[in-house]
């Protein structure tokens, strides 16, 4: 760490903030570390020579440099790019609804002049206290809403969450109820009110519900395990979690009867499709850094 | 605080509410629908739990079983142990993570340079962003016996491999570093907006007063965090029967050895439902923890109420 500067806002720091500095830095400076390391592994590994990787396992340093993993990947993309096409769809529609029904219940919920609006939110919100547990809910998706191998199956289940309405609702609540009011008194309907007035003064809330949602979609495996059996609707994560388990699968095999394996890099292989899976999404990160402090307000479920 | 709007304390009929407010109710209609749909119905078959479930039947047609399917989850004699796990994990889950979080969001407060508090931030989001599909592999890439890189670096400095996927009693230390790992970022910035929404002039007058850097962390910072962290805290009691399915599912895999300190109440329904098939035992299962979680967050919730209604969640 550099030396650390003794001047504030032309202030000489005195000594207490200069000990709160220093082990705000070590702490959050190596829990950061500790954050970012594995993921450097990750991808150095993936760049590593199979033979390499074998014989002294996965590298702290880059040696052996190759791309035969990615080579690998990509040589036969079909499966990867149709798992990636379908993750894109499904997220970019997936998250255009959870926002608009999040954003849009949140405002009914946070007009003062709704009478019911205490009542609602307690509706909703009374599904995160009790719930029939996995069963019922997945007997409804199967038998009743036909989610088998069907792409509903993996946009529904993550649309609305009690959770990013209570967000958008605080922060609505925040938006001075004026503007509401006098555009109500110049005639405006509720719907018009929110989309032209509420919404463009809600930016920092979209960006951060567009994220969680977002998130959600992309690394969303559990639904297509339960849905989809169909290979060509499999999202990105779910396929990744079947490389993996069939790679290590292949591997205890060959272990098992001891049959050299085929010159098939599985090991830097999988750490390349780990390294496909990941990166867009964190991509996303930089874009909306700037708005999640100010559109993450955790209010009340009252009032 | 905020003026009453709506000044009316009259009663106004019910049908000429909606009238008025016909729109915000359409407007409410697709959230409606889609809690009604993934909620409220399937809150109904709970009535599984008490049946022989017949595919020809469905879930009301079956014919009751009284409780047979509670008497088979007691039998199996795994409930007390999933539900013994599922409570310890959270709980360490939520305490020690609570202390992370609001450690560094007042610590990240702190920091002078901005450019050092928003790379560390940057770096401390990334394990969030990660399905638990990819912090499964990670951990693999970590822990493999032969080739993991933790082994790489104690058999380097002179120690003996360590098999992590053969030895259950290192898993709970694992499991939860690895919770703490991946949520801290996000739970951080919870408290950071709530730093930063705090009133600045306190600070001031504390600094003129001579109070030091520690003592207002102690004595006006912590306790400004004290409403939030107290929503936290019981939104995350409220499922405190709730096991995080991905992380022992994705790390754990299928594994028998490790079963006994990693099997959580969700893990187990979801094996009785897609492994067995066992509908009824799974649904009688499922409600169990359900009746678990309601009844912690009702009593939770009362008992804050009677301490400090300002603090309860509903």
């Amino acid at each position: 760490m550099s030396k650390v500067k003794i001047m504030k806002d032309g202030h000489h720091l005195s000594r207490d903030e200069l000990s709160v500095n220093i082990v705000g830095y070590i702490l959050v400076g190596l829990f950061a570390l500790v954050c970012v390391i594995p993921f450097y592994l990750i991808i150095v590994a993936s760049f590593t020579d199979e033979a390499s990787l074998i014989r002294n396992g996965y590298p702290l340093i880059p040696t052996d440099f190759s791309l035969q993993s990615y080579m690998l990947c990509l040589k036969n993309p079909v499966a990867i790019l149709k798992a990636y096409g379908t993750t894109i769809g499904v997220t970019l529609v997936g998250t255009a609804l959870a926002v608009l029904i999040a954003t849009m219940t949140g405002y009914v919920l946070s007009r003062k002049d709704f009478p019911w609006r205490n009542k609602f939110s307690f509706f909703f919100f009374f599904t995160t206290l009790f719930s029939g547990g996995l069963v019922p809910w997945y007997m409804m998706c199967i038998r009743y809403l036909n989610f088998k191998n069907s792409y509903l199956g993996i946009i529904l289940p993550l649309m609305f969450s009690v959770w990013n309405m209570i967000i958008a609702k605080s922060f609505m609540a925040g938006i001075p109820s004026a503007i509401t009011e006098s555009a109500k008194i110049d005639g405006a309907n509720d719907m018009t009110i929110y989309v032209k007035l509420i919404l463009p003064l809600s930016k920092p809330l979209i960006a951060t519900l567009s994220l969680f949602a977002a998130l959600a979609y992309w690394n969303d495996w559990y639904n297509s395990m339960l849905f989809i059996t169909n290979e060509d609707m499999f999202m990105l994560q779910y396929y990744l979690q079947r490389v993996l388990g069939s790679a290590e699968a292949m591997r205890i095999v060959a272990e098992k009867s001891g049959i050299a394996l085929p010159t098939v890099p599985l090991e830097s292989m999988k750490m390349a499709m780990t390294v496909i899976a990941t990166g867009p999404i964190v991509l996303l990160y930089p874009f909306v850094q700037r708005y999640f402090v100010k559109g993450l307000t955790i209010g009340a479920v009252k009032g | 605080m905020k003026k009453e709007t709506d000044a009316k304390r009259y009663k106004e009929p019910f049908f000429k509410t909606v009238r008025r407010h016909w729109m915000l109710l359409a407007m409410l209609a697709p959230a409606l629908i889609y809690v009604v749909v993934f909620n409220y119905i399937p809150m109904t078959g709970i009535v599984l739990a008490f049946k022989k479930y017949q595919y020809a039947g469905g879930i009301y047609g079956s014919p009751w079983n009284g409780l047979d399917n509670f008497k088979a989850l007691m039998i199996s004699g795994k409930l007390g142990q999933v539900t013994r796990n599922t409570l310890l994990y959270n709980v360490a889950f939520i305490f020690l993570g609570m202390a992370c979080e609001v450690g560094s969001a007042i610590l990240l407060n702190e920091l002078f340079s901005k450019r050092f508090k928003k790379v560390a931030q940057s770096f401390m989001f990334l394990p969030y962003f990660i399905s638990w599909v990819v912090a499964g592999a990670i951990m693999y890439n970590i822990f493999n016996y032969e080739r993991g890189v933790f082994n790489h670096i104690v058999t380097a400095l002179g120690g003996q491999p360590f098999d992590l996927y053969n030895t259950p009693s290192a898993w709970p230390p694992v499991l939860i570093f690895l919770k703490v790992w991946k949520q801290t970022g996000y739970g951080s910035v919870v408290y950071l907006a709530a730093i930063t929404g705090m009133d600045q002039e306190m600070f001031e007058a504390a600094s003129i007063d001579g109070a030091n850097a520690w003592q207002k962390i102690r004595y006006l910072t912590i306790p400004s965090l004290l409403p939030t962290m107290m929503i936290m805290l019981l939104l995350a009691i409220g499922n405190i029967f709730r096991g995080d399915f991905g992380l022992f599912y994705q790390t754990v895999k299928s594994s028998a050895i490790l079963q006994p300190v990693t099997d959580v109440i969700d893990t187990y329904v979801f094996r009785l439902l897609i492994d067995t098939g066992d509908i009824g035992v799974s649904a009688a299962a499922g409600l169990y923890q359900s009746i678990l979680c309601f009844v912690t967050i009702t009593i939770c919730n009362k008992l804050v109420k009677k301490a400090d209604p300002d603090y309860a969640l509903y």
